[in-house]
């Protein structure tokens, strides 16, 4: 039973998160594209999602903190690394990089491919290859 | 430096926003991860016995909130793509590679490592936002694409 109500759990988190993408904007990637772009006609819409996310994150992530074991039991997956390494940089520079190029990252490339866009099909495809590549090549280096 | 007031839209930004920090929090809590969806994803690469059904559960939930919104609450989801599909492909393998490489995107550090506070997804953040700012800006104002 608990097992059931992991999963539906675990599908209604992510239709309130597609959603809060569909509200704030973020699933268009031209929204992106006109934050990122500092030098032109200027949307600073972002900041207040990021504003609106972190402020409430900050909590769940203070109640979480008191615990040691999730709500459906099992340990807690919370990363406990604090060491700036090169991948972690590099990685998300060129992370950075693609998502200027297209203004697609990927959770609002999975909303825009349920709202029937096959080039988010055509992105999310490249983007698994992207990280198969890396697991095949640069496994290693994490852990 | 000029504003677009035409396009910024702080009250649907914040209150979306908000709606990552429920779902970012709820996640954490119930399941006890990091609502990353990057890692969800590249989780399925190398998959392991029990380790499959969850993620592509919240996926699933990720692929039907435009129907859903629709259904429901009357919200239509805008999607502009104004790259062509080279830029698409090349965007996509760089965003794939480099979130892997980095270990999480916008939603791993930018949503939820900013809000545990974690300094390795401040550094994140930081490098993934210039980074966009400078590639937009080269291709934009000095390629003039």
């Amino acid at each position: 039973m608990r097992r059931h109500f992991n999963f539906y759990s675990q599908y209604l988190i992510g239709v309130l998160f597609g959603i809060g993408l569909i509200i704030s904007g973020m699933s268009n990637p031209q929204k992106i594209l006109n934050f990122l772009d500092l030098a032109g006609n200027w949307d600073p819409s972002l900041i207040f999602v990021m504003l609106g996310a972190i402020l409430v994150g900050l909590g769940g992530f203070y109640l979480v903190s008191k615990r040691t074991e999730a709500f459906f039991g099992g340990a807690l997956h919370i990363p406990a690394r604090r060491d700036i390494s090169k991948p972690l940089v590099i990685g998300s520079l060129i992370f950075g990089a693609g998502w200027g190029i297209a203004g697609f990252c990927p959770g609002p490339a999975i909303v825009a491919l349920g709202a029937g866009h096959l080039k988010a099909l055509v992105f999310i495809l490249s983007m698994l290859i992207g990280m198969a590549f890396c697991n095949r090549f640069f496994t290693g280096h994490k852990k | 430096m000029q504003i677009d007031w035409l396009a910024f839209t702080p009250g649907p930004a914040f209150l979306g926003g908000m709606l990552l920090g429920i779902a970012a929090a709820l996640y954490v809590i119930l399941h006890g991860r990091i609502l990353g969806i990057s890692g969800i994803i590249s989780g399925l690469l190398s998959p392991k016995l029990g380790d499959v059904s969850w993620r592509l559960s919240l996926l699933l939930g990720l692929l039907s909130a435009p129907f859903l919104a629709s259904l429901f609450f009357d919200l239509h989801t805008t999607t502009v793509i104004d790259a062509d599909w080279i830029a698409i492909i090349v965007a996509g393998l760089l965003v794939g590679f480099g979130a892997h490489y980095g270990s999480g995107c916008t939603s791993g550090h930018g949503v939820c490592g900013l809000s545990r506070l974690s300094p390795r997804s401040l550094v994140a953040t930081i490098s993934f936002m210039s980074a966009g700012f400078l590639i937009v800006f080269v291709i934009r104002h000095v390629l003039g694409l």
